[in-house]
């Protein structure tokens, strides 16, 4: 360990470099019957996918608070699809609606009859955003992919993809011509860029996941420092992955890889864990009729002979931690103590009281320790 | 044999591209997938055997004709798909071999849409049955009340109750009693259709009371609540222990099966490198990897929040795996568990060593003089 005086300097510079609780307005638009409330149910409220059919039309706007771990607040602005309330959020709630926008979500129904309706919404929908906020990020899910059948699905995501990449620049340079503002001219002849990302989604499978965790990604405040943290442990710990989850929504919040871990050829594989994870906890709250929204496991370990060892373990109090690592009982017992020794250093991610340890890295100690341990049971 | 080469002709004869390249071992019991059309028959192999998901059995194509599978695990079973327009018994166009259709049968599941109007299937149904009885009496006739997802539970059992005191009266009435006639509620979105293909193929093993005793003998010694041995392909059970059945602790050991499956092809199934081997094997481990581990097999073991109860698993063998559900905080007792499990592995290795011998064995006595294997006895 180092010594107090360390500490305290460190603490005090981790506390400078930890921002305070965040609260981010995301919109989450579309058609109606879409599917917006149906994934918001199944990330932030633990619904199966197959208890969506139970949900309503969404009136108006609903306003929830999601809290996502300790320092971050989700605004989340559910607004319901019917085109009188659309037409509602252009006009008479435009400011209200479409100001300090941190994320907007905007939803397609692949399925759609009226695709062109659809596409002249969304473009309205951009102006107004880009009118009002135009740092925002803009996220498109191409939804309800499992109703195309699965050989057909990348050739229809990305003919879609192409048109709202189309209808978005011309949104884009038409408001740019109506309202021309001096910092974005100044910047290059394209003006207001959009921050855009596409994905292809549906909530019976991980691409929902996929969609999320990028979506959540950009908005974890202190991810760097958090970055930093997981490769010190992992590279402590001789982990091959590390992936950190949030504890409600099994979203994950950051990764680290070994140089070996990186090999895997399953590139899917973040958001495939957190599906998985998260069926799994379905699965426990069935079995021990307990509330989908309580905490299902504490433990999990699976060893798989010589071939790796993995645990997905309660981590701080918002947080799972999933560890795959090589084979080798002791190394495994270590890891666990290991991990279990760092939560301390990822109290920070519980905020807003800023009360993290040393953060960048963990001390010399805690790998030593790890050899020593490991030695001592390899003697045994 | 003669079954065998009539079999073959069916083969060639009347459906000549069927899967003719599997030639499973004889005596591999067939399971025949029979109803109405449209009732779900290729959707429940589909699902059961070849794991698609049951939302995209949407897309299966009605089926022309039989499709047959083969499952090659710790048991080698066949399955015949059967089209539901195919009438066995009155067919003016082709006959059938009946023989050749249920010689070497292990069961007949009739499946009935419960969705939908079952009065023409229960008559079929009870048509074959009456069929069968005269040649076939051993044959188990398994009824799959299907698509019962959607129903509510008064409901279920009203049509489980009504078809059961259909076809037991139609047969009583022929006097036919003790017909092997069972029924199941399933459906491809629970976990019911694997349940009831569990107890279909239970009755085909040989021996399962020794196995379900090893089980019993197991969860008194550890205090297992309740213990599986899976099928891991198919999440189907083939013994549990004698504690009464309990849907909800399969399910659980269902899920758990499949959650080791995904981790194990996630991180189990690509080659690492030299290097990361060579690492891990030097200081301070100096140590092969094989060495370094203290079971060579996969085990895993998982605590629910809820109560502490811990849920292990351990592989048998390549198909099979042992999962159990634990009483409330006995994971600290683990290591003396795994050494109760350490045993009972080796014990179930060798009831199936000694059963599949058995199986390979009696053929060649069958065939005559030779017997290469028991001679001088």
């Amino acid at each position: 360990m180092p010594s107090s005086t360390d500490a305290s300097i460190n603490q005090a510079a981790a506390q400078a470099q930890l921002k305070k609780v965040k609260k981010q307005k995301v919109l989450l638009m579309g058609k109606s019957g879409s599917g917006k409330s149906s994934m918001r149910s199944i990330i932030f409220s633990n619904y199966l996918a197959r208890d969506t059919r139970r949900l309503g039309a969404t009136i108006d706007i609903d306003l929830s608070h999601v809290k996502f771990l300790g320092n971050l607040t989700l605004n989340l602005w559910d607004c319901g699809g019917q085109e009188a309330f659309m037409e509602n959020y252009l006009s008479q709630q435009r400011a209200h609606v479409f100001s300090n926008v941190g994320v907007l979500i905007y939803v397609f129904d692949i399925e759609s009859r009226d695709v062109e309706r659809d596409l002249a919404t969304y473009v309205n929908i951009i102006s107004a955003l880009g009118q009002y906020s135009r740092e925002a990020k803009v996220f498109v899910l191409i939804h309800k992919m499992d109703l195309i059948q699965s050989t057909n699905r990348e050739a229809i995501f990305n003919q879609r993809v192409a048109v709202v990449r189309r209808k978005t620049a011309e949104a884009v340079a038409i408001l740019h011509k109506h309202q021309p503002s001096p910092s974005s001219l100044s910047e290059s002849e394209g003006g207001i860029d959009l921050d855009m990302h596409l994905f292809a989604t549906s909530i019976w499978d991980q691409s929902l996941y996929k969609a999320w965790a990028s979506i959540i990604h950009d908005l974890v405040p202190n991810l760097g420092v958090i970055e930093t943290q997981l490769a010190s442990l992992g590279v402590a710990i001789d982990a091959d992955e590390i992936l950190l989850f949030e504890r409600t929504s099994f979203l994950v919040v950051s990764r680290w890889s070994s140089h070996e871990g990186d090999r895997n050829p399953y590139g899917d594989r973040f958001e495939r864990m957190s599906n998985i994870l998260k069926s799994w906890k379905h699965t426990c709250s069935k079995f021990t009729g307990t509330p989908r929204n309580a905490e299902q496991f504490t433990e999990f370990e699976y060893k798989m002979g010589p071939t790796f060892s993995m645990f997905v373990t309660k981590f701080t109090a918002n947080t799972y931690i999933l560890v795959a690592m090589p084979p080798g009982e002791a190394r495994f017992n270590s890891a666990k103590l290991n991990v279990a020794a760092a939560r301390p250093w990822f109290k920070f991610l519980d905020g807003p009281p800023v009360s993290a340890g040393p953060p960048g890295q963990i001390p010399a100690g805690l790998g030593g320790y790890s050899n020593e341990m490991g030695g001592m049971a390899a003697e045994a | 044999m003669e079954n065998r080469q009539r079999l073959e002709q069916i083969d060639s004869g009347t459906m000549p591209d069927a899967t003719a390249q599997q030639q499973p071992a004889k005596g591999a019991p067939r399971l025949l997938l029979m109803g109405q059309r449209r009732s779900g028959k290729s959707s429940i192999s589909s699902v059961v055997f070849h794991k698609l998901p049951p939302n995209e059995t949407l897309f299966i194509e009605s089926t022309a004709r039989i499709q047959k599978d083969s499952l090659s695990s710790f048991m080698d079973v066949q399955i015949w798909d059967f089209p539901g327009q195919i009438e066995i018994f009155e067919n003016s166009n082709v006959t059938f071999d009946i023989d050749a259709i249920f010689g070497e049968i292990g069961a007949l599941i009739w499946v009935i849409d419960a969705q939908d109007d079952y009065t023409e299937s229960v008559a079929r149904l009870h048509h074959t049955i009456l069929n069968l009885q005269r040649s076939y009496p051993q044959i188990n006739i398994e009824v799959f009340i299907h698509k019962v997802d959607g129903l509510s539970d008064d409901y279920k059992f009203d049509i489980q109750r009504n078809i059961t005191i259909q076809i037991q009266d139609e047969l009583s009435d022929q006097g036919i009693d003790n017909a092997p006639v069972n029924f199941h509620l399933t459906s491809i979105y629970d976990h019911s259709i694997f349940e009831a293909f569990s107890k279909v193929i239970q009755k085909l093993i040989p021996r399962l009371g020794q196995l379900e005793a090893m089980l019993t003998n197991l969860c008194r010694t550890c205090r297992f609540e309740k213990a599986y041995l899976f099928d891991v392909n198919t999440k189907i059970y083939i013994a549990t222990d004698n504690t009464p059945e309990d849907m909800s602790s399969y399910e659980i050991c269902c899920d758990f099966v499949d959650v080791i499956i995904d981790f194990t092809e996630v991180y189990g199934s690509w080659p690492r490198t030299q290097q990361w081997r060579d690492r891990l094997e030097g200081e301070p481990w100096d140590q092969p990897l094989e060495d370094q581990v203290a079971c060579d097999r996969a085990e895993a073991g998982m605590i629910l929040s809820d109560s502490q109860r811990p849920i292990m698993l351990r592989e048998v063998d390549r198909f099979l795996a042992l999962v159990a559900i634990m009483k409330e905080g006995s994971y600290d007792k683990m290591p003396q568990i795994n050494m109760n499990v350490d045993v009972v592995v080796k014990g179930l290795e060798e009831f199936f060593r000694i059963t599949k011998q058995k199986n390979i064995v009696e053929p060649t006595i069958m065939k005559g003089p030779g017997r290469p294997l028991q001679g001088g006895r």
